[in-house]
């Protein structure tokens, strides 16, 4: 009797559930954005670029991003193409860009490409920038284009200076993106604003590191390196150490090749912050 | 104060002309070498006799060789020779049980309460082995013992009230005993508001209470045989410490364990007694009680022990033997929370204790051999191993901040050697041991992160790469009786090689704020510790004794800095008046100038202090009911004082008007 009763049910659920079986495996690509969120879709008559990174979100500071390439015909994505971009900021009296790395193809990834855009400063509301999208496809050119929002961080993960030698810096913290209670490996970008639109990353200097807890009566830490140049990776990297979660400000000195300050002071007692720094909270 | 002192070197030394026996209500043993103090509410106690509902700690501190380290009120920290908690085995009838407070806030001893002990044994360094390994030595405080003895129902009743601190204290034992079964349950309350001190100055902050429940039950499975049940449940909650920045909202234990054991006067094994156990703590630190603190924070912290013990005792010709296999699993977790005053950054957290997990196993074993009919040479030994894990990955990264190559976890080997040899004549006794002993770090000190000292403000961080540390000791014992008069002697001498304490690491940066720096846990390579005891009591009459004891310690580490927490010269001596109704003492308690104090580690000079107690006690028959009673006045001169065992030099309670009731009804 009772088994009769649940039979229909049983035979529902398992119904059910071969449907939604088969409703994943449909659309195999999506599977290569997994964990990723998409920000932003940017098309012209001919192509769509969908725009991911993991908040969903452009902010100040470095922003790790996902592109693809849909063909607006086919539906499908574009498996070989050469695409680059430049971000630009209006001023109400000028334009400029910021540093940016080139795109390049994820490795093992059909259809996915992959570059990082560094923020140095947004409106309020956001607005100010657009980004410029130029990809070849089969030996023919395309453009896109459209404005893009950039909110503020919440923490100060990019600082933008001019430095003793007269030379404006950008400097954005590129990790710990998920800090630890521990000893964290960091990397920092350094770049020289050449231009309006040019900002190479910069080699050979030293950035000095003392992390601090203003909440905590500016306490330090212990086994802290100075970041160096790598070259592989274009960018400085040492080990941050953190006691404890909370907000930390990572006070700097960046130091130039022939081993003069360009900005930083010692933290001490009445100087409580240095004036080159970033921020962490966690 | 150095007339009063003059005056008991005089007492002492009249004591020392005339002569008489010892009282014995506080026995000596010499041939098991552990001193033991008889816990009770309902007994008329003529030595060094004790508010008979006072809390384990003033029981403990009328031994010799224990002082009692006071950061309030409440939960004082035994040390013994000089050293505590981290270099003495403490444990609840056998039973390994670990405080969950980093700053020392919860010794195990505040975990019960009179109403469940018969007894604190305690066995000054490596006659303290039994249990476990410690430099120091051990103390265990012994649960009540079973009670076959078919007296039916008894109900005892017990009330205090001292007049310093509103102290209140309501206790209640209902027992069944047949010839096969007993059940067995108490309960005690304490509540005290903030005592006084000399001068009538309130100590802010030193309140508490605590209540504390007991079940035990027990079936005698056939002549031989009996099976034990017992659980105490003990909770103190809004507990003050006045010399520390934080005070404690909940310290919570739940202690459970199941005994079989078997006895039999014919067999080869006289006794054979196995214990399973588990007991789980809580601590709650806090300081939503205070009102200005630099920032606001939480500290818990949890501690779970699960352990058994096998322990068996064999005659065989002269030979007396005792064996003990025993081992434990803890797991000692702590965190801090602070919330930043500035209420947009988010709360900093970390681990204090990164949830340490220790597993133990050892076996231990002692024989007293009687060597002639005067003569006893007893040797033991105790053999484990000792593995520390941390469990907590985040914790783990947290150490390796200061240690890069440290692994998750560290195994050890413990040894102990002992051996003594004791003669014993009508007249007198000499006794003289000699022994070796290792002990591993502490959780604190192996794996603790930034935990802030107040005694010398500084942070600690804990070092995992930390050898055993070692002890070589050598103790002397004598007495002397005659007719009326006895004299005692006692000293030992330790010399610890790799002594544990923290070293000033000039360029760590302290966490708390306000502290001066940071110490690292290092090893001295040697220090050493001497005391000295002179014990002597004279009976005068029948009714009427005078005792006295005079102390003297000194420690002193290879940095050339005096230790910390050295007890200085000592002084007792009481007048008691004691008939088997009625009883009263005069005790006369007062300590040196602490002229050898350790400035580099925080302390400083604690002056000369005496202080006078006067104690009486009564006991009533009604019918087949027994009435207890005991009142007297503590600090009857009102005395404004701290000793060098005072965290933070608090002063201790000023004049205090106590009286305890105790009824058993039969």
């Amino acid at each position: 009797m009772k088994l009769s009763n649940l039979l229909p049910v049983l035979m529902l659920a398992l119904f059910t559930m071969a449907c939604s079986s088969s409703d994943d495996q449909a659309p195999l690509v999506i599977n290569e954005v997994e964990g990723l969120i998409k920000i932003q879709e940017i098309s012209n008559s001919t192509h769509t670029i969908e725009l991911f990174n993991k908040s969903g979100l452009f902010e100040t500071g470095f922003n790790d991003i996902s592109l693809r390439l849909k063909d607006k015909v086919t539906d499908a994505y574009i498996e070989e193409a050469s695409i680059s971009w430049m971000p630009m900021m209006q001023m109400p009296s000028m334009q400029h860009s910021c540093p940016k790395s080139a795109i390049s193809k994820v490795a093992g990834k059909a259809t996915l490409y992959q570059g990082n855009i560094i923020y140095q400063m947004t409106n309020t509301d956001g607005s100010g920038w657009s980004l410029d999208l130029n990809y070849t496809l089969d030996g023919v050119d395309y453009m896109a284009s459209d404005t893009i929002s950039v909110f503020q961080s919440e923490s100060q993960n990019v600082s933008s200076f001019t430095g003793s030698d007269d030379m404006r810096y950008v400097l954005a913290l590129i990790a710990p993106e998920k800090p630890i209670i521990g000893i964290n490996p960091m990397e920092v970008g350094l770049y020289k604003m050449e231009s309006m639109m040019a900002f190479p990353a910069v080699p050979d200097y030293t950035i000095k590191l003392d992390p601090r807890m203003p909440g905590m009566g500016n306490h330090s830490s212990p086994n802290n390196t100075d970041l160096i140049f790598q070259l592989a990776d274009a960018s400085y990297q040492g080990n941050l150490s953190l006691t404890m979660t909370g907000y930390w400000v990572l006070n700097l000195k960046l130091i130039n090749a022939a081993g003069e300050l360009l900005k930083g002071k010692d933290v001490t007692v009445e100087n409580t912050q240095s004036s080159l720094y970033l921020e962490l909270e966690f | 104060m150095k007339k009063g002192i003059l005056c008991c070197f005089i007492v002492f030394f009249c004591g020392l002309v005339y002569a008489q026996q010892e009282n014995n209500d506080v026995k000596k043993d010499t041939t098991i070498l552990n001193e033991i103090i008889v816990v009770g509410q309902r007994k008329l106690s003529n030595y060094r006799q004790e508010k008979t509902l006072s809390s384990i700690d003033d029981y403990l501190e009328k031994s010799n060789k224990v002082t009692m380290i006071k950061r309030g009120g409440y939960a004082w920290e035994p040390a013994l020779n000089n050293m505590n908690s981290e270099r003495l085995n403490i444990t609840i009838d056998g039973m390994q049980i670990f405080g969950a407070c980093t700053d020392k806030m919860d010794p195990i001893t505040s975990y019960v309460d009179v109403s469940n002990l018969d007894k604190v044994s305690i066995g000054s360094g490596q006659s303290g082995t039994e249990n476990g390994h410690n430099v120091g030595g051990g103390i265990d405080l012994q649960l009540a013992a079973s009670k076959f003895h078919g007296a039916g129902l008894i109900t005892n009743v017990d009330l205090g009230y001292e007049t310093n601190g509103n102290y209140r204290i309501r206790g209640m034992d209902l027992e069944y005993s047949g010839q096969a079964f007993f059940l067995n349950f108490d309960g005690i309350y304490r509540k005290s508001d903030n005592y006084k001190a000399g001068g009538d100055k309130e100590v802010l902050y030193s309140q508490f209470e605590k209540f504390n429940l007991s079940l035990q039950t027990g079936y005698k499975l056939s002549e031989h045989q009996t099976l034990e049940a017992h659980a105490i449940y003990d909770k103190a909650t809004n507990v003050g410490y006045p010399a520390l920045p934080m005070d404690v909202s909940l310290a919570e234990a739940l202690i459970t364990s199941i005994t079989h054991s078997f006895k039999a006067d014919s067999a080869f094994i006289k006794s054979l007694e196995s214990k399973l156990y588990f007991n789980t703590i809580t601590h709650i630190m806090d300081d939503s009680q205070r009102p200005e603190v630099p920032i606001r924070m939480d500290m818990p912290g949890w501690s779970d022990t699960y352990g058994f013990y096998s322990k068996a005792s064999i005659q065989e010709n002269k030979h007396n033997i005792s064996l003990n296999l025993n081992g434990f699993y803890n797991r000692s977790l702590a965190e801090m929370t602070m919330y930043p005053n500035d209420p947009n950054q988010s709360a900093m957290f970390m681990y204090t204790w990164p949830d340490i997990r220790t597993l133990y196993s050892g076996v231990y074993a002692k024989d007293d051999f009687q060597m002639s009919n005067n003569e006893t040479l007893s040797v033991s030994s105790r053999l484990g191993y000792h593995r520390n894990k941390i469990a907590e990955e985040v914790g783990l990264g947290s150490l390796q901040i200061f240690y890069p190559q440290l692994k998750a976890s560290k195994s050890r080997v413990l040894s102990s050697f002992a051996a003594n040899y004791l003669i014993k004549k009508p007249q007198h006794d000499v006794s003289f041991g000699l022994a070796y002993g290792e002990r591993a770090p502490s959780v604190s000190e192996g794996y603790g992160f930034f935990l802030f000292n107040s005694f010398d403000n500084y942070d600690y961080i804990g070092n995992p790469t930390l050898a055993n540390e070692k002890a070589i000791e050598a103790n002397l014992k004598a007495n002397y009786h005659k007719n009326r008069f006895h004299i005692g002697f006692e000293a030992s001498y330790f010399h610890l090689m790799d002594y544990i304490i923290g070293d000033i690491a000039e360029t760590l940066s302290p966490m708390t704020i306000g502290a001066t720096g940071v110490r690292i846990y290092k090893a001295l390579s040697n220090a050493s510790i001497f005391d000295v005891y002179l014990n002597s009591s004279y009976k005068l009459s029948e009714a009427l004794a005078v005792n006295a004891t005079l102390g003297y310690n000194r420690g002193r580490g290879s940095n050339d800095e005096n230790l910390p927490l050295i007890k200085p010269l000592s002084f007792m001596a009481e007048f008691n008046y004691n008939t088997p109704k009625f009883n009263a003492a005069l005790q006369l308690e007062a300590n040196g100038n602490q002229s050898n104090y350790s400035g580099f580690y925080g302390e400083d000079e604690t002056p000369a202090y005496g202080v006078l107690n006067l104690n009486f006690g009564n006991l009533f028959y009604m019918k087949t009911n027994k009435v207890v009673f005991k009142y007297g006045v503590e600090n009857v001169l009102d005395t404004n004082y701290s000793t060098f065992a005072d965290w933070n030099n608090i002063p201790r309670q000023g004049r205090n008007v106590y009286a305890n009731l105790s009824v058993v009804l039969q």
